[in-house]
């Protein structure tokens, strides 16, 4: 008896607040409707309208705290995949680099793990990416240029020479042709003593996201998506610690879509991969705990904390209800994130550095497990010594001086970023069910679904830009001292093509042709039995045989991709 | 036909390996609100197909949109094909990340005006108009 009058004098005491509340609210709108709204684009890139204020009253789910939030490391993850977070470890502060020959680049490696850099991120030339060769003809002009071009094993030795593989952990950023890279990565750790089960890192891996966004494809999605699964079942059993995929909404972002957009679409694609490895038979408690993610991190800041948060949570409620898994792992959204490389401006670059601080704060409040940050000159070139070491020092500056990382999510219960939290979720479910609409993500691919809601997300920014609606620093806003560009850029030197002809040629002059035609033939036959490719391109990777010579064996069962062109 | 009525014709084309299409899509897009007739090659072409297509389609304009370093290369080969194919008469522009000093070297090959980041799609739209207008009073 004495209880429930409790609880109804505790109702009774709640109601008088909402009501003290009503009435306050009534009071600032009248204040505020009273004083002229300054002329702005009020709205985040999700085309959210962000209101003036937030109160209690704005949790629109009306989810409870132990539902929507809980604690760190646990069910449903919205404030990190960790219980102790940076507490224990800070993130990760990764680097992507790569440019020129893979002689070059292991020495920018080197220079980057001097100066406390804590992970490598292998940047590959489009050669490469498109799995060609250096001595290639299509490969004209681009060897080495926007990456490291590796066409064989002994390039991907050469990458990390004197680089402890089982210490420093690797992420490569490959697609297309992944699978081969892989092989390469995993016999070049061989040659240094360290077999696959010490292999720490991670590898791209997401062609998904190639067909809607990034464009570096090889072969259609059917077979491409058959390697992956490859890729996840010979991990499980060879190489546990290492990633066999990072799910990847950062290319789809900088192709022109919105957080709410780069969110759903990612997840979705990652379902897709679930999905795929069920198909196959495989442990969804065994194979999903070794996906990453990989965010892009923008300018709308709180947009940004709360697309990181509403990923964690939506990710965790469709593994544990829809497909089923038991283990936390497979629950726990982890994540590396780069700040966004289509923010940067050519006209007065050193504005760059302040956008990519505040881009990194917004990853490490929104709890990544690792991060780049770009260099202020990317959009002119790529990145001298020095622009690199400054976005280094800046994640530095975070980590060590700005206390950031001293609380665990510290945003939480903010009500606007809870707000906006729940708003992506909502956003991202409509996107889901949209998918399903056209078929899922194979059809919505084909159909170019995918491609032009990016392009039309694109377009409308650049309109938003040349009306001015949207400011740009620099840009269509405050151009004062935007024409003289006088930063000193990297150049890629003119000799990277003959040295790497040259090692080409040394390559195919040291090896024995009949390894190099038997493995391939071995690799063939893999791929139109069905089985797995892995160990046959293992064994094509130790003979010598090139980057170009593996995809064109695979290519004859497997055929290549030709992308539905619309703009 | 007088040259006021006929619509002006562009090629839109991604040459190379390079898979960053967003800026090809939005200003081959705003060429088409421009009132242009726009074909978009698609990613991943050779300068052969560019130039095939070009004369194919008798277009007025070919815009490139490089963004992987690789323009010293491609509009120099692009410009010697079309001069092959008898289509100097071409006018060959386009944008990416081009340093303004590989910009003035190649518009005294005889490249046209190239754009870089940040630019307004509607400064593009202004020069191939003005390009085609006193084009028109040559010919």
């Amino acid at each position: 008896m004495r209880r429930q009058e409790a609880e109804i004098e505790r109702m009774r005491q709640q109601e008088a607040e909402l009501e003290r509340l009503r009435e306050q609210l009534r009071l600032w709108e009248e204040a505020f409707g009273a004083t002229p709204t300054r002329e702005a684009l009020f709205s985040a890139s999700s085309g959210i309208d962000v209101e003036p204020l937030y109160t209690p009253a704005d949790r629109a789910s009306g989810q409870a705290y132990t539902e929507a939030l809980g604690v760190p490391g646990q069910y449903p993850f919205t404030r990190g995949p960790y219980a102790s977070m940076y507490r224990t470890r800070l993130w990760t502060m990764r680097q992507f680099a790569g440019f020129a020959t893979a002689e070059d680049t292991n020495q920018r490696y080197r220079y980057l793990l001097d100066h406390g850099t804590t992970g490598l991120s292998v940047a590959f030339d489009f050669p490469t990416l498109m799995g060609y060769d250096s001595d290639h003809p299509r490969s004209l002009g681009e060897v080495g240029v926007c990456g490291v071009a590796v066409s064989s094993l002994a390039d991907m030795e050469t990458l990390f020479e004197g680089i402890p593989l089982d210490q420093v952990s690797v992420s490569m950023t490959i697609n297309g042709p992944a699978v081969i890279l892989f092989c390469f990565y995993v016999v070049a750790a061989e040659r240094q003593g360290i077999g696959p089960e010490q292999l720490r890192g991670t590898v791209q891996n997401d062609i998904l996201k190639e067909y809607q966004a990034q464009h570096a494809w090889v072969f259609p999605p059917e077979p491409a998506l058959r390697c992956i699964v490859d890729m996840f079942e010979w991990c499980t059993e060879y190489a546990p610690k290492y990633n066999p995929i990072s799910i990847s909404g950062y290319h789809i972002r900088e192709a022109g879509a919105t957080a709410a957009q780069e969110l759903a679409f990612t997840l979705r694609n990652g379902f897709e991969y679930v999905e795929r490895g069920i198909s196959r038979g495989l442990d969804v408690d065994a194979f999903v705990p070794h996906f990453s993610f990989f965010f892009d991190v923008h300018n709308d800041f709180f947009e940004e904390i709360a697309k990181f948060r509403a990923a964690r949570r939506i990710w965790a409620r469709f593994m544990r209800e829809k497909y089923g898994a038991t283990n936390p792992d497979a629950w726990r959204l982890r994540t590396h994130a780069q700040t966004a490389g289509v923010s940067l401006t050519a006209q007065q670059p050193e504005n760059n550095i302040v956008r990519v601080a505040y881009q990194a704060m917004a990853a490490v409040l929104g709890g990544t497990q690792s991060l780049h940050t770009n260099s202020m000159d990317e959009t002119l070139a790529l990145p001298t010594e020095k622009s690199v070491r400054i976005a280094l020092r800046t994640q530095q500056i975070l980590a060590y001086e700005s206390g950031v990382p001293n609380t665990i999510d510290p945003l939480a219960g903010s009500y606007y970023v809870e707000s906006l939290t729940d708003r992506l979720e909502t956003e991202a479910l409509d996107l889901f069910r949209r998918i399903d609409e056209v078929g899922g993500v194979v059809p919505g691919i084909e159909t170019g679904f995918f491609q032009s809601e990016i392009a039309e997300s694109a377009r409308r920014q650049q309109i938003e830009v040349e009306s001015s609606r949207r400011v740009v620093v620099g840009v269509n806003e405050f151009t004062e001292g935007s024409e003289e560009v006088e930063i000193e850029t990297l150049k890629i030197d003119g000799s990277v093509v003959e040295r790497q002809r040259q090692r080409m040629a040394d390559l195919r002059a040291a090896r024995t042709d009949t390894d190099v035609a038997r493995t391939l033939d071995e690799l063939e036959r893999s791929c139109t039995e069905g089985n797995n490719v892995v160990p046959s391109i293992l064994d094509c990777a130790r003979a010598g045989c090139t980057l170009y010579e593996i995809r064109h064996a695979m290519e004859k069962t497997f055929g290549s991709y030709k992308e539905p062109v619309s703009f | 036909m007088s040259s006021e009525e006929r619509k002006i014709r562009v090629l839109v084309a991604k040459p190379g390996l390079d898979g960053h299409d967003r800026g090809a899509k939005v200003i081959a897009a705003s060429f088409r609100d421009a009132g242009f007739e726009v074909i978009y090659t698609g990613l991943h072409q050779t300068p052969e197909m560019i130039v095939n297509a070009a004369v194919q389609e008798d277009v007025d304009v070919v815009a490139l949109s490089v963004l992987s370093g690789a323009h010293m290369t491609l509009f120099p080969r692009v410009l010697e094909l079309l001069e092959e194919e008898g289509a100097e008469g071409v006018l060959l522009t386009g944008g990416g990340i081009i340093p303004k000093a590989d910009m003035e070297v190649l518009a005294r090959a005889g490249v046209g005006r190239l754009f870089g980041p940040g630019t307004p799609t509607s400064e593009a739209v202004e020069y191939i108009r003005e390009w085609f207008s006193t084009r028109a009073e040559r010919v």
